[in-house]
């Protein structure tokens, strides 16, 4: 049992624990605050460790393990760190029935991780999305910000990710 | 309460209007098979095994609603045994345990398992289906708690005892959908994380996924070596609920036939916590007049629950102060039994092995503590619950109902009623009024039993007048069972609110009689019967019993002090009885 | 502000907004049009039109226009002109368009649509079926910017609301008027909100439901993207009439335009007094907050919806209680969809007879479909309810695309059936199409054609309900697993007639006993598809064929007597399963393909084909 912390969770000068925090104090007092929490964390951390997440539940006085729970629960949380460039490759039912399953097969095979891996050199983080919206330009990708649909043909595939690899 | 007319499988029953069919039901003599439903604990109704059909004034209700949750209502009709009822209830069995490690033989659970009795009794004989089960995570690091995922059935029933119960909040639903799991945050053991083993989670748990960490095998082992002499201590409340483990009602005494069982099993010396239940009266009792007479921290706050200790380590440090420095009257035994038992009987204590009975699996842990040690001798070397106590009984082969009552040994085998009632909430307060009301008033006062302090009410409190110095002073005490309502006492009592002198926190429900370590009782006799209540009862019932009823008259304790100890809190008392507490942090990595 | 203040606006934005000389340029700058590069040719646009020196030129951004295909779309407004459309813009045409059009008043013709005389988008058949209630701003007002709104009597139905009705009459107009909820279960809102108003408590709630999670359906992203202040305002509406001060829009986070655009419309109705303490001096106070979604499609089920925003995990919870006795926090509160509030104000401004007018006797008013799959016009349609579905295939989204045959619609997303052919002549409502086994949904509609397999279609719909399943009760979180496990058995051609049983047993199961409608409607797809195209199932099972070819394990990929030799496959063919020598006809060895079907798409001889 330790009784003295040997984690190096020091937050007191670390400029990001600060905007957490100034954020937590400007929220503090409304009910039910700990997903907006996470995901202000989550755009300032890019992922809820576990040192952010007991951070946030010392602050907020919600438990470690309900925390946990919502940030599993929820598709948009991520624990480990994202690759540069995020890859979603819609799996909306438009996409799906328009041919997405082979862009993920291309992807695959490309990136050679799987959905929801990102690759050895932390450069793509390769997920399978909902529904971006832009159904009628099925079958759609998004890589970052950047929308491209219409890929019927997957030969597009490498000259696209030769873009982000620059 | 207003109260409605509804029909069950077609027998009418008048029920209050806030009743649930599955209450309504069992007025109506129906037994509605659950799983997920605890009463007053857990009402979430995931489990689906529980549905009905119902139709109000003829319209029939939408699918089949739950009948844990479902309110009755004027005109109701209800069904609760229908081929399709039937076939829905033994469909959704079966699919829980398509995904659970069934393993029924060589499993904790076998024979109080309530998803076990739950297919006997649906004539469920094989599972159809072999897809992806869950992934078995069985984590058995802690002294007290293992926890296997592969049994787990997702009733939530643990995540709400912890959360909302005890307002701790160790374990939660993680991820979702078939990859749901109820697990402390990050996957840590239970060992690492905020946890206090209070064992709550295992009383709610229908199945084994939750049990305590078996030292029976040491038990054994400790028995069979010639070369130890193995004394044993069973806690006050564990005579209140060892007869469950063997038929009989909830709350029933036993402690004549638990003797003799604990004979028979092959200690070498049985004894009774209530002996040192009793002394720590003596040396708690001074100590709080001390603190109240010289200035000392106040509240003082008890520390006989090593679930509640490590509560306030945990969460509320800045009292560590106010608890009282005593160990625990388990610890309390284990030192004497190692010092002035050893020493009076010539006896090297290195050669005793010293194992409590608990109603607890907290104090597991805590016979662990480091700070529990004399001259690098353990107090406490094994402690089991009353179910490993039954399981040994069990193991031995003794035919416990059939057994006759027998007497502990001497000379830490007396006790007096003030140390029996230790094991219920109030009980420690009540036991040390009566001492305490009589040294301040100098008399052998009659009126002993405080019924301020009894009843399963979170929170307890009552302010009396007690002749401090002479003067006649009022003393505010406070009672708190429940690690949630213990939290509520000391919020008030940091804002300023409340000025209390005396505070019992017990980290259970309902106190020891409802440990962590007790007999299981289902859920579906719970909803008739209150373990809290009963067996707080066996243990008042048997202190109206006792002649000896306060705790300074115990003719072993008057003995030990003019003996050995000398006068309590007196040197020799803090080097063996009292202890000291750190701040505890959690969730650390290395 | 006050009521007359507002009149005021109105008359001097609405003659901002239909420009008395010179043009007004919209730019259909929704989600899909700025992923089309929207973006680009609006500042395109405006940097010509500045390079220039045009005068009285106004170009917007606006909200979905409709027709994802011809996106980006240009629509130019002219006084005392039909507007003009032009498609597939990008930064050239653009140019070209300020160059010729804005600066010189000469239409672009070649970047209108192909279609002999047609010069704007009404004039298409794709419009000509709809009716516009719901999206009637959408594609034409800038939704950053409050006047356009206010333009088109934005805000005088809360102004009359709040000044000549009581919250009983409020609540009896929405009883009057049938509107049906659009989020899916089709429930009276005039009845949900009296249910509410009944209820006496210190505080009530009102939620805008935009977490549209249906894949393949954007209706309520269009809506809030084109014209968010049809939902505050109606928001404020609903609160004034069951007695809610406080609101809120609960957004799935996919969507960044529409939130960013919600912000700013709070904000500016919040300037103008339109939201907040006191409004319109009526003494009624109203506010909202934007809460966003994480990722979970079951946070659309209210009770999950109301966890989440509390902070917790969107896990649902047994109703009864429903919320409108007991929901955000314990307290009253009514939860509506985007599209059914969006019709909410017009219906306060012409009267319930108005609204009854569109539609059936059941159904009043309009819905607004997201058009998907196999179509050759994809995109969002509104039409009256009663109209066919044929119609709307055939008509408005002018059948499959490449010549086709179409095979059947799936509406409802992953809690809907499949309709095929025989029933397309159903006039679509929210019972009829339950009649014929389906449902409306939120309204995404999908076509799938001869080339889609109904076994992977249902396969697709429950491997998403495995996946966004709460995890709560046991029928769904197992029991849909174990669905969909025996499906995967059934595409991989190890299915046994007994599977077939099982999965039937199974679905009554699941619909009957799961908590909530997510779990209760999760086995729709694969019921409705085995319903109606029971032949593919036993092809899959008994013949271990997929007869559309979709289903990999079952199907070989063979090299014709058409092969040419000239060794293109071979080159992509990533497990090298393929042999032959120049010239001459190549082989495939089965046991090495792995059945991608890269070779058939390179093959310039059409030699390769799926067996
Ligand atoms: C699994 C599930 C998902 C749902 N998703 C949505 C949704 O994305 N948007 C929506 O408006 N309603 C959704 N609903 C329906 C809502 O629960 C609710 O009925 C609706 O928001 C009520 O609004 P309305 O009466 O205006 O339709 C969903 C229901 C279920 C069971
Ligand atoms: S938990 Fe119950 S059902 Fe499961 S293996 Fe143990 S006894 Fe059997
Ligand atoms: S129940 Fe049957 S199988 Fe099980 S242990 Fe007894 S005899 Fe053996
Ligand atoms: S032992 Fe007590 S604190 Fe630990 S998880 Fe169980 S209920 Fe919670
Ligand atoms: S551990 Fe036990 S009580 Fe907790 S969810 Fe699992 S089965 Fe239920
Ligand atoms: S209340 Fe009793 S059983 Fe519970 S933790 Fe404390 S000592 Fe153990
Ligand atoms: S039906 Fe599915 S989504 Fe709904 S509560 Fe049950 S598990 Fe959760
Ligand atoms: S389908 Fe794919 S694996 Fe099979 S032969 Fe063609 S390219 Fe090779
Ligand atoms: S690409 Fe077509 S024509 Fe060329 S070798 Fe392959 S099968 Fe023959
Ligand atoms: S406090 Fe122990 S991990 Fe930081
Ligand atoms: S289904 Fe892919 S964008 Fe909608
Ligand atoms: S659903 Fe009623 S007991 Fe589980
Ligand atoms: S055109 Fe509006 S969604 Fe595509």
């Amino acid at each position: 049992m330790q009784n003295e912390c040997k984690c190096n969770c020091n937050t007191a000068d670390d400029p990001r624990y600060v905007e957490l925090k100034a954020y937590i104090d400007s929220v503090k007092g409304n009910e039910g605050i700990a997903m907006s929490v996470l995901q202000e964390a989550q755009t300032i951390f890019g992922y809820l460790p576990l040192e952010v997440q007991k951070f946030i539940s010392q602050n907020i006085d919600v438990p470690l393990a309900e925390l946990y729970g919502v940030s599993t629960f929820y598709s948009q949380f991520t624990l480990t760190p994202r690759g540069k460039h995020h890859i979603g490759i819609c799996l909306g039912t438009a996409c799906y029935v328009r041919g997405a399953q082979k862009l993920v097969d291309k992807f695959v095979a490309e990136l050679k991780i799987a959905v929801g891996e990102t690759t050895e050199d932390g450069l793509f983080t390769l997920d399978a999305t909902r529904c971006l919206g832009c159904c009628g330009l099925a079958p759609v990708i998004m890589i970052d910000e950047d929308v491209y649909g219409k890929l019927d043909d997957v030969d597009a595939i490498p000259g696209i990710l030769d873009k982000y690899r620059g | 309460m207003e109260k409605v007319n509804v029909t069950i499988n077609g027998i009418a029953v008048s029920v209050p209007s806030d009743y649930t069919v599955l209450l309504a039901a069992r007025e109506a003599g129906i037994d509605i098979p659950t799983l997920c439903y605890l009463k007053d604990i857990n009402e979430i109704a995931a489990c689906r095994v529980c549905v009905v059909e119902a139709d109000i004034n003829g319209v029939p209700m939408r699918n089949l609603p739950a009948s844990c949750v479902l309110q009755v209502q004027e005109g109701m009709n209800v069904r609760t045994n229908t081929a399709q009822v039937r076939k829905a209830v033994k469909s959704n069995v079966e699919l829980i345990l398509a995904n659970h490690n069934r393993e029924c033989l060589v499993c904790k659970r076998n024979g109080s398992c309530e998803l076990q009795k739950l297919c006997d009794e649906l004539g469920l004989t094989e599972v159809s289906y072999e897809g992806k089960m869950r992934k078995a995570v069985v984590d058995d690091l802690s002294h007290s708690i293992v926890r296997d995922s592969s049994k787990c059935i997702l009733c939530g029933r643990c995540v709400s005892v912890c959360r909302d119960g005890q307002g701790i909040g160790v374990l939660d639903f993680t991820h979702r959908g078939f990859n749901t799991e109820v697990a402390p945050a990050f996957d840590f053991s239970m060992r690492d994380v905020d946890c206090i083993f209070c064992g709550q989670c295992i009383n709610a748990c229908p199945v084994a996924a939750l049990k305590e960490k078996s030292n029976i095998d040491d038990v054994w082992a400790a028995i069979e070596d010639p070369d130890k002499i193995v004394v044993v201590q069973t806690a006050p409340a564990v005579r209140a609920s060892l007869g469950e483990e063997f038929g009989f009602p909830v709350g029933t005494p036993v402690t004549g036939k638990m003797v003799a069982a604990l004979k028979r099993i092959g200690f070498d010396k049985v004894f009774d916590t209530n002996f040192s239940a009793d002394l720590t009266i003596m040396e708690e009792g001074t100590e709080l007049l001390n603190r109240v007479t010289t200035g000392g921290k106040l509240p003082m706050i008890t520390s006989c629950s090593p679930g509640w200790i490590r509560f306030c380590e945990m969460k509320y440090p800045d009292f560590l102060d106010n608890l009282s420095t005593c160990k625990s009257p388990q610890q309390m035994f284990g030192a004497i039994v190692k010092s002035y038992y050893a020493e009076k009987f010539n006896i090297d204590p290195k050669k005793i092995v010293s194992v409590s009975v608990m109603p607890c699996t907290s104090k597991k842990t805590e016979a662990k503590r480091p700070e529990m040690q004399v001259d690098g001798l353990a107090d406490v070397d094994i402690a089991l619950t009353t179910r490993e106590l039954g399981d040994m009984i069990k193991q031995a082969r003794i035919n416990f109902p059939a057994l006759a009552d027998e007497e502990c040994d001497s000379i830490l085998g007396e006790y007096t009623g003030a140390g029996v009632i230790f094991g219920a909430t109030g009980g420690v307060m009540e036991a040390a009024l009566r001492t305490v009301a009589d040294i301040l008033t100098g008399q052998d006062l009659k009126d002993i039993e405080y019924n301020v302090c009894r009843g399963i009410e979170g929170v307890k409190e009552a302010t009396l007048t007690l002749p401090i110095g002479g003067v006649p002073t009022e003393i505010n005490i406070a009672i708190a069972h429940g690690t949630a309502n213990a939290a509520k006492v000391l919020d008030a009592v940091r804002a300023g609110e409340k000025n209390y002198h005396f505070i019992e926190v017990m980290a259970c429900p309902g106190g020891c009689v409802h440990g962590g370590g007790q007999s299981h009782v289902s859920a579906k006799a719970r909803l008739d019967v209150n373990p809290k209540v009963n067996r707080a009862n066996a243990l008042y019932s048997e202190d109206e019993r006792q002649t000896l009823r306060k705790s300074h008259d115990n003719p072993e304790v008057k003995a030990l002090y003019a003996d050995f100890l000398k006068e309590p809190n007196g040197h020799l008392s803090h080097k063996l009885l009292h202890t000291h507490y750190h701040k505890r942090d959690v969730y650390c990595q290395d | 502000m006050n009521i007359n203040e507002l009149n005021e606006l109105k008359g001097k934005a609405l003659k901002d907004l239909t420009v008395s000389e010179g043009y007004r340029v919209v730019v259909g700058a929704a989600s899909c049009g700025i992923a089309a590069g929207a973006k680009t040719v609006l500042a395109t646009l405006q940097k010509e039109a500045d390079a220039k020196g045009l005068k009285n030129i106004n170009i917007v951004p606006a909200g979905c226009i409709g027709m994802c295909v011809y996106e980006p779309i240009v629509e130019v407004f002219a006084p005392g002109q039909d507007k003009v459309t032009y498609i597939n813009v990008d930064a050239e045409k653009a140019a070209k368009i300020v160059a010729e059009h804005l600066a010189k008043g000469n239409q672009v013709p070649e970047y209108m649509i192909k279609d002999g005389a047609v010069r704007n988008l009404n004039e298409i058949q794709f419009y000509q079926k709809q009716k516009r209630v719901v999206l009637k701003n959408c594609g034409y007002i800038n939704p950053e910017d409050i006047n356009d709104y206010i333009a088109l009597d934005g805000y005088q139905a809360l102004a009359k609301v709040l000044t000549t009705m009581t919250s009983e009459e409020t609540v009896e107009l929405m009883k009057a008027s049938g509107l049906r909820g659009r989020g899916g279960a089709g429930f009276p809102t005039g009845m949900k909100w009296s249910f509410a108003a009944k209820n006496v408590a210190d505080q009530k709630y009102i939620i805008c439901n935009a977490d549209e999670g249906d894949p393949g359906a954007f209706m309520d992203r269009s809506v809030l993207e084109g014209d968010p202040h049809a939902v505050l305002e109606a928001m404020a509406i609903g609160g004034y009439a069951i007695g809610a001060t406080k609101g809120f829009l609960y957004v799935r986070a996919e969507y960044p335009v529409a939130v960013h655009r919600l912000k700013i419309a709070i904000k500016q109705a919040k300037e103008l007094g339109l939201m907040g303490k006191n409004i319109l001096g009526s003494g009624f106070d109203f506010d909202v907050d934007i809460r966003l979604g994480a990722g979970a499609f079951v946070c659309g089920e209210e009770t999950a919806l109301i966890a989440s925003i509390e902070g917790k995990r969107g896990m649902s919870r047994n109703k009864p209680p429903f919320p409108a006795n007991k929901g955000l926090w314990g307290k009253p509160t009514v939860i509506n969809n985007v599209e059914t509030l969006a019709n909410i104000p017009q219906i306060y401004l012409h009267g319930a007879e108005w609204f009854k007018s569109f539609g059936t006797e059941k159904s009043a008013g309009t819905k607004v479909f997201a058009l998907g799959g196999k179509i050759n016009n994809t995109g969002l349609v509104e039409i009256p309810m009663g109209i066919t579905l044929r119609e709307v295939i055939y008509d408005i989204g002018e059948g499959c695309p490449n010549g086709k045959a179409f095979k059947a619609v799936q509406t409802g997303g992953p809690s809907g059936g499949c309709i095929t052919t025989a029933d397309l002549d159903t006039p679509i409502d929210f019972d009829n199409l339950v009649a014929v086994g389906s449902m409306m949904g939120s309204g995404g509609m999908i076509v799938v054609d001869e080339d889609n397999c109904m076994v992977d279609i249902a396969r697709f719909f429950l491997d998403f309900t495995v996946d966004e399943s709460c995890g709560k009760c046991t029928p769904c979180r197992e029991g849909t697993r174990r669905m969909l496990e025996i499906l995967d058995k059934i595409t991989l051609g190890k299915g046994t007639p007994k599977d077939l049983e099982t999965l039937d047993e199974l679905a009554a199961n699941i619909r009957l006993t799961s908590l909530c409608a997510l779990g209760q409607t999760a086995p729709n797809p694969v019921l409705s598809t085995m319903k109606h195209f029971k032949d593919e199932y036993e092809a899959h099972v008994f013949d271990k064929k997929c007869p559309a070819g979709v289903c990999q394990a079952l199907l070989s990929i063979v090299i014709t007597d058409d092969c040419k030799g000239c060794t293109k496959c071979v080159k992509v063919c990533p497990v090298d399963a393929i042999t032959g020598k120049v010239k001459e006809k190549h082989v495939i060895d089965d046991s090495k393909c792995i059945k991608c079907g890269a070779c058939i798409d390179a093959c310039s001889f059409k030699a390769i084909i799926k067996k």
